[in-house]
């Protein structure tokens, strides 16, 4: 771009870029102009239009992934200045510079910043976090929710999967095939549910298998790390305590 | 559901505690005899021990094996953990990686203090008596005696800490108040439990252990 003759404000963007899910990582250093309340995905907008390097080098436009751009659907999360969050709600005005841009390497990455969730879909099918209500004829209305129930329950359904929680734990990674503390917190929220509930020894003996909620090593930076604030290590451990239950349950025949 | 990792890891669990947490406490208390009470208050402890009914089948059961099979699983379990201290830099994120470390030096201390005193005694190198002499030996060599404290603090804070964890992965302590409270008391047991072992050092390093440990030398030139 032409040099501007008004002195005027820009951000520096210092991204992780990689070309291919199997290619070498490398970075490159964006130097783009400041616009007031811009947040991370709007600059990634920005590099896009133009993508050249604070060297002057062109090169192909940095890619991501973003849907609602409210933060409720999970698909922007990256690394941002080492803290794994969501791009759409990263207000540059707050963030320190230069920004650094990663993927969240817990995942396999498919390009740039875009890596695939899939794991966390396969968890979930893994854990039966649905309420099965399809019979061959109306089953009729199900049994009440009380209200004080459903408040805290409505706190653990904010998850959108995002990832974060799983990028935080040091116990999810190739070594370990520890599912995470997304799923354990639905297993909660399912089960919690006055109809889920009829289902919930199947969801906690999902919880039961190899890589299940044993995994979990006491951390706690999934719960420091949430961008919904949900309680996931006060559900891990009420996990623990259905779990722990089912198991002498099943030993003693009853 | 058999003979899968949910059911070794609650096994490990509660192996941590019951009985070697149990052990690890009597072990401190003996030990502190030796401060409290000196060579025969800590020989009264030895005696005590010794007297307990099929002491080599309780020894196996309650403290070898279960040993074993919590440091053995402890190290595949420290091995499947990474440590991301660098970018979480929370308390408990410090303790996760803590309890690994420590876990590792606990297994490599426990085995060296194990081959000084018990096996000496297995292979007949030293008789019960002569353990309170050991120890002054152990304790009044500076080198040893900071590798001991080491060890020591590591596995009170691994005992502590676990302890921390067992309540939750048993879902004792589920609410996060909860789980605070329990933090706080475990690091009470830590301190505690350090200063018990840290004083037993301290007490070996007495010279009453030491004419003790003339008295049985003198013994044994003459015989
Ligand atoms: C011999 C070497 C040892 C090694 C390598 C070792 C290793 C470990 C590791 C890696 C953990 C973490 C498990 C987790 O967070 O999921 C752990 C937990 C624990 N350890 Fe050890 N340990 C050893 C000895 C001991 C001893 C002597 C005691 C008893 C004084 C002990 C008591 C515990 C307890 C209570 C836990 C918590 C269990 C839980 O998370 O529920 N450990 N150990
Ligand atoms: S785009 Fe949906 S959370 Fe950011």
């Amino acid at each position: 771009m032409a040099e501007s003759t008004v002195a005027s404000k820009t951000v520096t963007f210092i991204i992780t870029r990689q070309d291919k899910p199997d290619s070498e990582a490398y970075t490159e250093t964006f130097s783009i102009p400041y616009r007031p309340n811009m947040n991370v995905i709007s600059a990634l907008m920005e590099i896009q239009r133009n993508p050249v390097t604070a060297e002057g080098k062109k090169t192909t436009p940095v890619v991501w992934d973003s849907n609602c751009l409210e933060e409720v659907c999970g698909a922007c999360s990256m690394v941002i200045n080492g803290k794994p969050r969501q791009a759409c709600s990263a207000l540059v005005d707050q963030l320190e510079q230069p920004i650094r841009l990663q993927p969240m390497r817990t995942f396999p990455v498919v390009r740039d910043l875009v890596i695939n969730r899939e794991r966390m879909f396969a968890a979930l099918k893994k854990v039966k976090a649905w309420i099965p209500i399809d019979g061959t004829y109306d089953l009729g209305p199900g049994p009440r929710m009380a209200e004080s129930k459903r408040q805290w329950a409505y706190e653990l359904s904010k998850c959108m999967t995002c990832g974060v929680c799983l990028e935080a734990c040091p116990n999810v990674n190739d070594r370990n095939s520890f599912i995470g503390p997304a799923a354990i917190s639905q297993v909660r929220l399912f089960n919690a549910h006055p109809t889920g509930e009829m289902n919930q020894d199947e969801r906690l003996a999902a919880l039961m298998e190899d890589g299940g909620i044993e995994g979990c090593g006491n951390s706690q930076n999934c719960v420091r790390s949430c961008p919904k604030g949900i309680p996931l290590t006060t559900s891990i451990a009420a996990m623990n305590r259905d779990t722990t239950k089912l198991l002498f349950k099943k030993w003693l025949g009853v | 559901m058999k003979g899968n990792s949910y059911f070794s890891r609650k096994l490990h669990s509660l192996v941590g505690i019951i009985p070697l947490g149990g052990f690890f406490i009597v072990h401190a208390l003996t030990n502190f005899q030796a401060f409290e009470r000196g060579p025969e208050g800590f020989q009264n402890g030895v005696k005590l021990i010794n007297s307990l009914p099929l002491l080599p089948v309780l020894e196996f059961i309650l403290i070898y094996i279960p040993l074993l099979f919590h440091g053995i699983y402890g190290l595949y379990v420290a091995f499947q953990s990474n440590s991301n201290l660098g970018r979480f830099k929370y308390g408990r994120n410090w303790a996760f990686t803590a309890q690994r470390i420590t876990g590792v030096i606990t297994f490599v201390f426990v085995f060296w203090h194990v081959y000084q005193t018990r096996f000496q005694v297995y292979i007949g190198n030293i008789s019960h008596e002569e353990l309170g002499s050991t120890m002054h030996k152990i304790a009044t060599d500076p080198l040893i005696f900071v590798l001991y404290l080491i060890g020591v603090l590591a596995a009170t804070f691994h005992f502590a800490n676990g302890l921390w964890a067992f309540l939750i992965s048993w879902g004792i302590t589920v609410g996060e108040r909860a789980q605070r409270i329990s933090s706080k008391i475990c690091m009470g047991v830590f301190v505690v439990v350090a200063v018990l072992f840290i004083l037993s050092l301290v007490g070996f390093r007495g010279n009453e252990f030491k004419e003790v440990a003339d008295a049985v030398m003198a013994v044994r030139s003459i015989l």
